[in-house]
């Protein structure tokens, strides 16, 4: 076992009783009402943060004590890994485990098979030149998922793809994956737009080469950006204006 | 046959159908004004600036956009288009779809959350796509109406709008409507559609981000566009050093099936270029390639040769082959041939003058409404009168009925609403409803309790002036009690606001900062008016034009000067005095001077509406210029036009006509003339209520190429008359162009004598065969569809040679002979040929009369001797002065189906003040304290207005103002040495109150 891995454990209050938690000192639990409530930008904040891994034990339905809050948490869980193979992260990293009360398992075998499985990726951040991008990459998923956007698409998807929306239409669950995937890339590269620009000023050619997208993309993003007051002018030099995020208040 | 219906229904609420539908329901008739988009504003709210006075387009518009909006008399009906028509002229049925919205106008306030928060991108079509929308939006922020709509096609229904909005104006649930209008007559005006350029594959649209097309650039010079005014490329953000524009991209392209010139796009590209040039900070290169550079509408060529002189842009007389991009770099390799000489150029980026389409629909409504269209899918018009359609009660106007600008749109629009209204003159006044107004609310005894709302007009001021700041300054001014910042201060939602904000407030006085009185302050008058407030208890700050436009690069003193100016308005509205609008009767009766097409067409329009005409002619006889036309391009005939309109102006008892008559003075004001006729050796008074200028124009005499020295030597006209008797022979025949025109005296273009030169040239093809022709020419400007003749001209072997004027051709006699040598473009060298009649294309020079009759009416000239209109744009047959108008060639030279357009629009301006028995006209004027006056008659001799009389009073004289023609220009308060004359709202302690206020600072 890789000692060295830091993983941090969120499990659902009623998954386990309280006697049963048992994890490897490296393992940190932290327990929540129900998987529900894990925001992706604590997950991201953690990855961030340096942890190795992240694993999420729920309940499975229909044995949620919340009706349905675990398969909200399901879906939150998807939506993490396409941000992080946006991100560059080995989605393995994060793992979801839905277990049943009455199945009785044990927590520390899912936990160290988890363990287990990741060992060969070694530590998030590995000390070198490549950690400075991961990290930039993991701030960007953050104020990605931060904005209004896709929250509003992830917290709707059960609604519209189980159910109707307001006109009495259902939609299908790939036209919904493709929806939020086209959006998930739009916010992820406004995000880095804008983390990038906060710092200071800069061009369109500038951030091109630093996020690796075509210029003609990130001038269109940032047309989006300033309408939505996010981005300003800072000035303009010579030929080229240079823009600066704008703190929203 | 059933009754008549007093109302009419517009289609299409661009810039031409707001006209019509304003002059219509000014007139006392109901308006339906139907667009198929959400709001209306049309293309015209789109563009950037406006050609040849670089007005801001929307500026100008917004006022009548709201103007519309607000009118009672207008239904706005968006979103929506017909299924079909039924019923005769008079009484038609319109069958209308209104498409669901899923949103209640009535509830929405437009505020914008749910946009905000809708998770939904699309494409900004009102943008061009250079911007994201989302799938609920409205168009653009001045949108009338304000109302926001749900793009169906890319909701996904997720309940989000519906849950933010505060007014619980959405409405999943909507559905489509159809409605049947009764109307009397029906005006199409559904404008046009951009030529897609994907199709012209050579120049890399879509394929190369750096190719644009000209009305994306005009999003990108947009202030409200998606680079905030900056121009930008689209590949990277850079600003362009380089730029080149390609002209007639989808227009005089046989090979596309798009023969006819788009008429609009030279003057857009030069614009285009000029208003680049001002938004760059740094240098930028333009350059037009261009077939022939048509700039010939009204003080068109001198905005060209400023283009060239003043501003440096380099025309290139090339068509290009193709563009390649440089993949590195992504500029543009423009491939041309100039001169035979292939060359290649690179550029940053290129603009493509598309061309006008007809409408997207355009199919579709023509079957609904029963019209029908030319080849190439616009409206099928009379050729003489291109305001009407094929089916009898139904009229177009706008880009609709051909390819055009805005002022000729505009035209167009009232004079379709004249057509419309002499339809349905029987049933005017019986379907309006009158606007009320809250009781006016006594605020004599109130201290002042002021209300500031500062514009942020977009980016416009607020990008350079800190109007949060600004705001929270005016709080802190004397007597003020509220202050906000608005993102559109102008826009609809607004006006609602500062309404609620009056009665919140118990407001007596408001103060907008914003942009110029000239444009807005109507706009506010009436809203504080409609809150309650006498309309002169409110005051402007121009903090745009003052402020940020000219400190752009001085943000802190824009600011600070931005608070200078709110001080000074607000110290001035602390003065304001209610003032009382004089109301004057109007004389329903009309004076038109001169009896061409124009005039008689003008007399015709108002005796069908009911109106009396008097119509005096200088001549014995009626007809102008008209009578010596013989044919035209388009195969009518011209003299039988003639002899029906006579015909017609005779059968009219309400018409009076005066031949061999001169008008010889003119007195009085708007609804009350006196004029004098010298008719017959005496003197004739009339009383009438406007006056329509038509004195036309005359054919240049010519001073150059041997003319009235060799017999053989003529003008067009002359020709014409000619051909016309049966007197022509000649086997070889040179046509020179611009004589007299575009040139150091006249530097106008006379707009009409490249399309009679065509004209008669193809008459001598026809009568003669083998009659060689040569035109010689610097730009052939037979624009819109006339452009065919062109082609027509081409292969029926005419020859066009092209001189600038460095080298014009020359004429001289050798021996018997006429000889005639040219420089020739191609081969680089000079050729003599031996014509045996010269024919001149003499200038449209304006009538000597002009300046007698301008005097007379107090009208102004341009500097060429024609009539100078109110505004170029908008306003083409309206002048500055109440109840004058002008159409015809006393405006400028023009073909005669634009005369008529023109003639008929002078007839809907009148109207609309014709048709009221009581005109209200403008509170800011002078006043006299009689017990001041001492009856000196300094005031009476400086008014410009001739509005001061000298009446008797306890045996002494007193100034009496003739409120009607003071237009409060205050000139005679400043004279008064006992201050006993006063100019209302600008007094001299509301002046002095302003200085002070600045001076406080």
């Amino acid at each position: 076992m890789e000692a060295g891995l830091r993983i941090i454990c969120f499990i659902c209050d009623w998954a386990f009783p309280e006697w049963s938690i048992e994890t490897p000192p490296n393992v940190s639990v932290i327990q929540v009402k129900c998987i529900g409530r894990l925001d992706p930008i604590i997950i991201l904040e953690a990855f961030a943060r340096g942890v190795d891994g992240v694993i999420v034990v729920g309940c499975k339905w229909p044995d949620c004590h919340f009706i349905d809050g675990s398969l909200y948490g399901e879906r939150t869980i998807r939506l993490l890994k396409k941000i992080m193979a946006l991100t560059g992260l080995e989605t393995e990293r994060l793992r979801l485990e839905m277990v049943s009360p009455i199945e009785n398992r044990s927590l520390s075998s899912i936990v160290e098979k988890f363990i287990d499985d990741i060992k060969d990726f070694g530590p998030l951040f590995k000390g070198k030149e490549a950690d400075k991008e991961l990290l930039f990459n993991l701030q960007a998923a953050e104020q990605a998922v931060t904005w209004s956007r896709l929250r509003m698409l992830s917290g709707r998807e059960r609604k519209l793809t189980e159910k109707v929306n307001v006109y009495g239409e259902r939609i299908s669950q790939e036209e919904y994956d493709r929806l939020i995937e086209e959006a998930l890339e739009e916010e992820y590269i406004r995000s880095k737009i804008y983390l990038i620009t906060k710092g200071k000023p800069a061009s369109v050619e500038e951030i091109s080469r630093r996020i690796g997208v075509d210029s003609f993309l990130v001038l269109q993003h940032i047309v989006t950006l300033r309408r939505k007051g996010l981005l300003g002018v800072d000035r303009i030099e010579g030929y080229t204006p240079l823009y600066k995020a704008l703190e929203v208040g | 046959m059933g009754d008549k219906v007093g109302a009419v229904l517009v289609v299409g609420g661009g810039v031409a159908g707001i006209q019509a539908a304003l002059d219509l329901a000014d007139s006392g008739f109901r308006v339906y004004l139907l667009d198929e988009s959400p709001s209306i504003g049309g293309t015209m709210a789109q563009l950037d600036k406006t050609f040849p006075t670089n007005d801001c387009a929307m500026c100008i518009l917004a006022p009548k956009l709201v103007a519309a909006g607000r009118h009672p008399n207008i239904h706005l009906i968006t979103h929506a288009e017909i299924e079909g028509v039924e019923g005769e002229p008079g009484n038609f049925k319109v069958k209308v779809r209104r498409k669901a919205r899923y949103v209640d106008p009535e509830k929405c306030t437009g505020c914008g959350v749910c946009a905000r928060e809708c998770p939904i991108e699309a494409i900004d079509e009102y943008d061009e796509g250079l911007s994201r929308r989302s799938a609920i939006y409205v168009k653009y922020v001045q949108a009338v109406p304000r109302t926001y709509i749900i793009d169906r096609g890319k909701c996904i229904g997720c309940g989000t709008c519906k849950e933010v909005c505060r007014a619980g104006a959405i409405k999943y649930d909507d559905k489509d409507e159809v409605v049947e209008l009764p109307v009397g007559a029906i005006i199409l005006a559904p404008g046009f559609e951009e030529f897609n350029p994907v199709v012209k594959s050579e120049y890399g649209y879509k394929r190369y981000p750096n190719v644009v097309t000209s009305i994306e650039f005009e999003r990108i010079l947009s202030a409200s566009g998606p680079y905030g005014g900056v121009v930008l490329r689209p590949s990277d953000g850079r600003i362009p050093r380089k730029i080149a524009f390609i002209q007639c991209v989808g227009s005089r392209d046989a090979q596309i099936g798009n023969e006819y010139c788009s008429a609009a796009c030279c003057m857009y590209a030069i614009k285009e270029a000029i208003i680049a040039k001002e938004h760059v900070p740094t240098k930028l290169d333009c350059t037009i390639f261009y077939m022939d550079i048509r700039a010939y509408g009204k003080d068109f060529e001198k905005y060209y040769k400023r283009a060239m002189e003043e501003y440096g842009i380099r025309f290139v007389r090339a068509r290009v082959a193709s563009i390649d991009e440089d993949p590195v770099t992504r500029n543009l390799i423009v491939k041309y041939v100039d001169n035979e000489k292939p060359c290649e150029e690179e550029f940053d980026m290129i603009i493509l003058s598309v061309g006008m389409r007809p409408p997207k629909n355009a199919e579709k409504l023509a079957r609904a409404v029963g019209i029908e269209l030319n080849k190439y899918g616009f409206c099928l018009t009379n050729p003489l009168s291109s305001i009407e359609t094929t089916k009898p009660g139904v009229f177009v106007c706008g880009a609709f009925a051909g390819p055009k600008d805005i002022p000729e749109s505009v035209a167009q629009a009232s004079g379709a609403a004249a057509k419309a209204m002499s339809i349905i003159a029987s049933e005017r006044g019986k379907l309006v409803a009158v606007k009320e107004y809250p009781p006016e609310k006594d605020v004599s005894k109130e201290e002042p309790r002021i209300g500031v709302f500062i514009c942020h007009c977009g980016i416009n001021i607020g990008g350079y002036v800190n109007v949060p700041e600004v705001t929270e300054y005016a709080k802190t001014l004397p007597n003020v009690v509220y202050a906000e910042h608005n993102l559109y201060t102008c826009s609809e939602d607004t006006q609602k606001r500062i309404k609620e904000k009056i009665i919140e407030h118990n407001l007596n006085r408001v103060v907008v900062a914003s942009c110029t009185p000239r444009t807005h302050e109507p706009l506010f008058r009436e809203t504080v008016r409609e809150a309650g407030l006498n309309e002169y208890l409110f005051e402007m700050a121009n903090i745009r034009d003052q402020c940020s436009w000219v400190h752009m690069h001085e943000p802190k003193a824009a600011t600070e000067k931005a608070k200078d100016l709110v001080r000074s308005a607000v110290a001035k509205a602390r003065m304001l005095r209610p003032l009382k609008k004089p109301t004057v009767s109007v004389i329903p009766v009309a004076l038109v001077i001169g009896g061409g097409v124009s005039g008689m067409t003008a007399a015709v329009e108002l005796a069908k509406q009911g109106f009396e005409v008097h119509l005096v002619e200088r001549e014995k006889d009626l007809g102008g210029n008209l009578k010596r036309i013989y044919y035209l391009l388009e195969g009518e005939d011209p003299q039988k036009y003639m002899r029906n309109l006579i015909d017609e102006v005779n059968k009219y008892p309400s018409i009076h006509v005066y031949l061999g008559a001169e008008v010889v003075e003119v007195s009085g004001f708007v609804g009350n003339f006196k004029s004098k006729i010298l008719h017959g050796g005496g003197i004739k008074e009339i009383e009438h209520g406007v006056i329509i200028v038509a004195t036309g124009a005359t054919e240049y005499k010519p001073k150059e190429y041997l003319y009235g020295v060799d017999p053989r030597v003529i003008t067009q006209r002359e020709l014409e008359e000619k051909i016309y008797r049966g007197l022509f022979d000649a086997k070889t025949v040179a046509m020179i162009q611009c004589v007299g025109a575009r040139n150091e005296e006249n530097p106008n273009c006379s707009r009409i004598c490249c399309s009679e030169a065509i004209k008669n040239a193809l008459k001598i093809k026809e009568i003669s065969p083998e009659t060689e022709v040569y035109i010689f020419y610097k730009d052939v400007r037979s624009y819109g569809f006339k452009e065919e003749y062109y082609h027509e001209a081409l292969k029926k072997g005419i020859v066009f040679i092209n001189y600038d004027d460095a080298r014009k051709p020359t004429v001289m006699r050798e021996g018997e002979r006429l000889k005639l040598i040219f420089w020739e473009p191609v081969l680089q060298h000079e050729i003599e040929i031996y014509p045996d009649l010269v024919v001149l294309s003499a200038a449209v020079v304006p009538n000597p009369d002009n300046k007698k009759v301008a005097e007379m009416l107090k009208v102004p000239l341009t500097k060429d001797g024609f009539f100078l209109e109110a505004h170029m744009k908008l306003r083409p047959v309206d002048f500055q002065t109440d109840g004058v108008f002008l159409c015809g060639l006393a405006h400028g030279p023009k073909p005669i189906d634009e005369s008529v357009s023109q003639a008929c629009a002078a007839a809907a301006r009148a109207a609309t003040i014709l048709s009221k028995e009581v005109l209200e006209l403008e509170g800011i004027i002078a006043t006299v304290n009689e017990d001041l006056c001492g009856g000196c008659r300094i005031c009476e001799s400086v008014c410009p207005f001739g509005a001061i009389e000298m009446v008797e009073k306890d045996g002494g004289l007193v100034a009496k103002v003739i409120e009607a023609l003071c237009k409060g220009c205050g000139t005679c308060g400043s004279a008064c040495p006992t201050k006993a004359i006063s100019p209302q709202h600008f007094t001299t302690e509301q002046i002095l109150s302003q200085v002070r206020a600045i001076l406080a600072g």
